[in-house]
């Protein structure tokens, strides 16, 4: 168990966490997320007492980082950026964290041959592609065997097989009864994996929430119409007091699970419609709602914000815009 | 919003509910071992010999060493001057001196090039007491350090008792002592107030800069004073230089000012007490 209360770090002038308080708990996965530059990264080093806090304090199972006498047995870590060198081979790298936690050297082959890598085990890390390092890393992390698991964004540099192998190792991970905390900026992985969810943005926690609470909170739902006859349609539906809004280029949306009642409607007074189709807006919207606030490094696309709603997009179409392109329209 | 209760889990072999925590809790099969600074210095030896960088490095000083001191030795052994009155082992200076930026590249290496990688987090998330990192580090180290300049003087000052046999009277005890164990001693001591400099500078260009520029700049600073009131600044300037602390360890006579005798070890002594009592007190402050 994880527990943060209050933590708080300042880089000179910038606030990169902001008074954080949230438990991990043992025997599921916490998703982290929030959009880059959130503090992530910053809020896991602090809990491995790499950062010092500015204020506040972090403890697992009541004890701070420094307090561990197994560290590596206690609580294993993947951190952000390729932290080892070079020029060492990966079985080196890994026997030298192993002996100086006391783990014995045998351990060593059977976390290579966890990640895959027994047979690039005595090549230098230096040549490794991102995926490789990515691997080497979560070897490192499963090397003592601990009860708690850190992964900053695991599944950098992965391909579709590697991702697959990561969220099966997480699952069974919490499945044991350890404690598994993973950060992201994919809402979408992040819903495929954890059970609960901590989202902060600017350093400020915004949400923390089970997965499944959040997907029901967030993920809403209408109904997509399209019609030759608007006027008609817009008036059989004031009449029925069903609310509706319009999104430009003759589109129509109703809120809710509303498709039949929209669709007997509009043949109770014929009108030709031309598509009515249920839509869900997917949790990366709601995500990106959620932190649009505080997205702080902002991509642009060249479209003036707010030109086009993000309901145009096609039916069943996911938006594929990057980070921070001015979301602020939803 | 609300906090809810972990899924029931299911029945796996490791569960084992720890006694007074409301959640089952794994339990490795690992023997927990409490780690020490034994662990942690077996960690850097480990760190040290798997480099090739390091093995070249010290390739490097015993090619210097007992290269530069087979031939000046072989120079002098071969020619008429008159060697009857200094002292027999002297010509080990010049590959010692050579050797000794060996010794400081690698001595800042061991710190800094963890910065450099980012191998320092994995280094302090593994050992978390920082103190004991850099303890194990400069045991390692110094230990490698010294051996290795014992050796290869050792070598040389052989080779050099041999070859200079009929001209001098042979070393005294005194000379041999200084020209292995106290040259030893303050090589690895330099290498040792490298690691605490590159420790405290955590780049390694920079700190190896500041290193070579300690070693050389008095002396070249020194060779330029030509103003009469700045004798007695030159004067300091040019003794207490590494090179000439150096260059006691393979003096005859004690000269009548600055450092003698064994003064260039306990000089050095306390100018790298201080620099890694700065590296541990700033280890502990600052993040990594
Ligand atoms: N050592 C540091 N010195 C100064 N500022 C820092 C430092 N580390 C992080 N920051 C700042 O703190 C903020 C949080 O950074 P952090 O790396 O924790 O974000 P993150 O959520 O991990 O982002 P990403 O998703 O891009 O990995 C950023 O604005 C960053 O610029
Ligand atoms: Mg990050």
């Amino acid at each position: 168990m994880i527990e943060l209360e209050g933590l708080t770090k300042r880089y000179g002038g910038k606030v990169a966490v902001n008074h954080l308080s949230f438990t991990v708990r043992p025997g599921i996965i916490t998703g982290f997320l929030g959009p880059n530059g959130a503090g992530k990264s910053t809020t896991m080093r602090m809990v491995l007492g790499l950062d010092r806090p500015t204020a506040g304090d972090v403890r697992i199972d009541g004890k701070h980082y420094e307090q561990l006498e197994d560290p590596l047995t206690y609580i294993g870590a993947l951190l952000e950026a390729k932290a080892w060198h070079g020029g060492r081979s990966a079985y080196n790298h890994l026997l030298c964290l192993a002996q100086s936690n006391g783990i014995p050297a045998s351990r060593v082959r059977e976390v290579l041959d966890t990640v895959g890598l027994t047979a690039v085990a005595r090549k230098k890390t230096k040549g490794f592609s991102l995926g490789m390092g990515q691997r080497l890393g979560i070897a490192g992390a499963l090397l003592g065997d601990p009860r708690i698991l850190m992964f900053d964004e695991p599944v950098n540099g992965l391909d579709p097989e590697g991702i697959h192998w990561i969220r099966n190792l997480m699952k069974s991970l919490a499945a044991q009864g350890r404690t598994v905390f993973v950060s992201s900026h994919l809402m979408s992985e992040m819903a495929l994996t954890a059970d609960h969810l901590v989202v902060i943005g600017q350093g400020r926690l915004l949400a923390d929430t089970s997965m499944a609470e959040f997907i029901a909170a967030n993920s809403r739902s209408y109904v997509r119409i399209r019609t030759p006859q608007r006027e008609q349609l817009l008036d059989a539906l004031h009449g029925a007091g069903v609310s509706v809004v319009e999104s430009g280029a003759g589109v129509l949306e109703v809120d809710g699970d509303k498709s039949e009642a929209v669709g007997e409607l509009a043949a109770r007074h014929q009108i030709v419609l031309h598509e009515l189709s249920p839509q869900r807006a997917s949790l990366e919207e709601a995500f990106m709602q959620l932190t649009a606030e505080s997205v702080e490094y902002h991509a642009h696309d060249g479209q003036p914000p707010g030109a086009v709603p993000q309901q145009q997009q096609p039916p069943g179409q996911p938006p594929q815009q990057p980070w921070g392109s001015d979301w602020k329209r939803g | 919003m609300s906090t809810p209760q972990p899924p029931t889990p299911q029945a796996a072999p490791d569960w084992q509910a720890a006694p007074g925590s409301p959640y089952p809790v794994y339990t490795s099969p690992i023997p927990v071992v409490r780690a020490g600074l034994r662990h942690a210095v077996a960690s850097e030896w480990t760190k040290m010999r798997s480099l090739r960088s390091t093995m070249w490095t010290l390739g490097v000083f015993v090619l210097l060493v007992v290269g530069i001191g087979l031939l000046t030795g072989a120079v002098v052994a071969n020619s008429s001057t008159d060697v009857s009155t200094s002292n027999p082992l002297e010509q080990g200076f010049f590959g010692v001196l050579l050797g000794s930026i060996a010794v400081i590249t690698l001595g800042v290496l061991t710190t800094s090039s963890e910065y450099g990688s980012g191998m320092i987090r994995t280094t302090m998330v593994a050992c978390p007491t920082r103190s004991r990192v850099l303890a194990a580090k400069s045991i390692v180290f110094f230990l490698v350090a010294f051996v290795v300049t014992l050796v290869s003087s050792a070598c040389v000052a052989v080779v050099h008792a041999a070859l200079l046999e009929g001209q001098t009277s042979g070393p005294t005890g005194e000379q041999w002592f200084k020209a292995t164990v106290g040259v030893a001693l303050y090589v690895a001591l330099l290498g040792l107030l490298s690691l605490a400099v590159g420790s405290l500078v955590r780049h390694s260009a920079g700190a190896i800069t500041l290193m070579i520029g300690a070693v050389l700049a008095p002396l070249v600073v020194a060779l330029f004073m030509f103003s009469k009131s700045l004798e007695n600044v030159q004067q300091a300037l040019f003794e207490y230089s590494i090179p000439n602390q150096l260059s006691i360890f393979y003096s005859n006579s004690l000269s009548d000012s600055g450092p003698s005798g064994l003064d260039p070890l306990w000089i050095m002594l306390g100018v790298t007490a201080v620099a890694l009592g700065a590296a541990f007190a700033l280890l502990e402050k600052r993040d990594v």
